[in-house]
């Protein structure tokens, strides 16, 4: 007899309310990190196109200093990131255990990661298109928030899309501290008691979820590029 | 050309750029005036500094110093909300096009009323109105992408026009197209000229533009405007390379050093390059000295088109006859027009403002 066959089979009625519970938990570190990335990752995102030099608020300085924290914090490993950012953490949600301890540093590494894809896809707009809209007499914050995110759109969505799979991806680790979700049920069921169907079940789980995001995330994609 | 109203004016004008590899003059003190509804074309070659020039008109580009005054203001002390304002008094077309994607036609020629706060209805039947003048009513709520180049000039044009602007400024905005459209385009903006009456400034490098829209040009070299002036005066009687150069590559009159150095196999004789202009050395003037002289003349290569509704161009010829004979002919016909020498076979001569091929290594040219 082997292992597999040993083993008990899974106490499904125990099981599925705890399954659901982890994905609420997940739903819910990825959705407000994913809130706040929209907002401040955007946010840092224009600010890094429009202050490099020749742009619309070009500034060396400014810029330089961009760069320099945005590099300094993205090649931390998300591991290592949520407990290192345990003070700040403590003092935004006054805790560093538990689910809202973890949308902080994932907020955080959300947001930086995000003013990249931003960044990456404003630097493919036409300059021209930005220089028209100034001949026509439209002031840079117009520019900003009227040329630079319309023309940008459909990669943008694409990019938020991507930031998705990675944040849901961050949330896995959050079971280290005692955060929950998908990936704390998957290592805490499944893998540290051997068993491999609760571990397949919440991959399956989190590969549907990010298959309707990014489902979702195309379709939104093209309907703003069918131009 | 009567006395107009100054609209534009440029005193020592100067754009310095500051590159990694040192300084570069841009626009270098320039002083130009384009009168109120006239066309003025400026012309030269890429780097020449026109597209700067044109970006200080709309301060799109701050002068380094000098000044320019559009309507008798100086537009690079106005401040920035002024400066706004400003510009929606001066339309732009780009070689590119520049429209933004993201919008319908109607979107795009909407979106400098939105900036200048003009209430919805109002924008709209601006728009239907602006559409109907370049003639793209039916391709409102179409996206740029689905238009040809030059169907997107013009919802450029209908762009720029929105606002009512006395002032359009047009960048190479027929660079991109083929030429049967660029006629298209260069009629819509000979329209605006004459029907709404917006001064247009006209960047380009193709000397036809020029020669179809333009009442006067300036010609530009390394940021210097180096001859202004009536079109037909300053391509007639070209005083500065650049301006012989661009005159020679839209007329392709005279035989370029190659095409010399093939005559040259085939006519051994003297060969002279004689101007023809409406003032003198017209064609007749050129009969009228062959049968004075004992001058046997063959012509060989040659061209004669109209600039600004004048006949301009020149012909080749080979020479036969007696040295003395020859000489006396040249001088006759050198009162009245330009007879430039390119020597014999033996003696050959070169045309120092020659455009096209050069002629092959150990070819006489």
């Amino acid at each position: 007899m082997n292992l597999v066959a040993a083993a008990r089979p899974t106490d499904w009625d125990r099981m599925l309310p705890a399954l659901w519970e982890s994905l609420g938990e997940t739903l819910y570190m990825v959705g407000v990190s994913l809130l706040v990335a929209l907002v401040a990752g955007l946010a840092l995102g224009l600010a890094l196109y429009v202050t490099r030099a020749g742009n619309l608020y070009g500034n060396r300085a400014v810029n330089i200093v961009l760069n320099v924290v945005v590099n300094i914090v993205r090649p931390i490993p998300f591991i290592i990131f949520l407990t290192a950012i345990g003070p700040l953490t403590l003092a935004v949600v006054g805790t560093t255990i538990g689910t809202d301890a973890v949308i902080v540093p994932m907020s955080i590494m959300a947001s930086f990661a995000f003013s990249r894809l931003v960044e990456q896809n404003l630097v493919a707009v036409d300059p021209g298109v930005v220089e028209a809209a100034r001949a026509m007499g439209a002031s840079r914050f117009r520019v900003v928030w009227s040329v630079l995110v319309p023309e940008a759109l459909g990669p943008l969505i694409l990019g938020y899309t991507f930031l998705f799979i990675g944040v849901v991806d961050m949330s896995a680790m959050a079971g280290m501290i005692g955060g929950g979700g998908l990936g704390d049920f998957a290592i805490r069921f499944g893998y540290q008691r051997f068993n491999w169907e609760i571990t397949f079940v919440a991959v399956v789980v989190i590969v549907a979820l990010v298959q309707i995001a990014q489902g979702l995330g195309n379709l939104l994609a093209r309907k703003v590029l069918r131009r | 050309m009567s006395e107009r109203e100054p609209k534009i004016v440029f005193e020592s004008a100067t754009k310095v750029f500051r590159t990694p590899k040192g300084e570069v003059r841009a626009v270098d003190g320039v002083d130009l005036t384009i009168g109120a509804g006239e066309v003025y074309g400026v012309i030269g070659y890429s780097g020449a500094g026109k597209s700067t020039l044109v970006r200080l008109i709309n301060a799109l580009e701050p002068v380094t110093s000098g000044r320019v005054l559009v309507d008798g203001r100086d537009v690079h002390s106005l401040k920035e909300s002024e400066l706004r304002r400003a510009r929606a008094d001066i339309g732009m077309i780009f070689q590119q096009f520049n429209l933004l994607s993201s919008r319908t036609v109607a979107g795009n020629v909407a979106y400098p009323l939105k900036v200048a706060g003009w209430p919805r209805a109002r924008r709209d039947a601006r728009v239907a109105e602006l559409l109907d003048f370049v003639g793209l009513t039916d391709k409102a709520r179409a996206y740029p992408s689905q238009l040809s180049g030059g169907q997107k000039q013009r919802v450029g044009i209908a762009r720029a026009l929105a606002t009512n602007p006395t002032i359009l400024l047009a960048d190479e905005s027929t660079s991109a197209l083929d030429p049967e459209t660029t006629q298209d385009v260069l009629d819509i903006v000979k329209r605006v000229n004459v029907e709404l009456g917006v001064t247009v400034v006209v960047i380009t490098h193709e000397m036809e533009v020029v020669k179809y829209v333009c009442d006067r040009v300036a010609v530009m070299e390394g940021g210097r405007v180096v001859e202004h002036g009536d079109v037909y005066d300053v391509f007639a009687r070209p005083q500065h390379a650049a301006t012989r150069r661009f005159v020679g590559t839209a007329l392709r009159d005279r035989p370029s050093p190659a095409a010399l150095a093939r005559l040259r196999r085939r006519h051994p004789g003297r060969i002279v390059t004689v101007g023809v202009r409406e003032d003198g050395g017209a064609s007749g003037e050129l009969t009228r000295a062959l049968r004075d002289h004992p001058v046997d003349g063959t012509v060989i290569y040659g061209g004669i088109t109209e600039i600004a509704e004048r006949p301009y161009g020149s012909l080749t010829l080979e020479l036969a006859g007696e040295d003395a004979a020859i000489a006396a002919f040249l001088a006759d016909l050198g009162r009245t027009t330009t007879v430039l020498d390119l020597g014999t076979a033996a003696h050959p001569l070169t045309d120092p403002d020659a455009v096209g091929p050069r002629a092959p290594k150990g070819a006489s040219a």
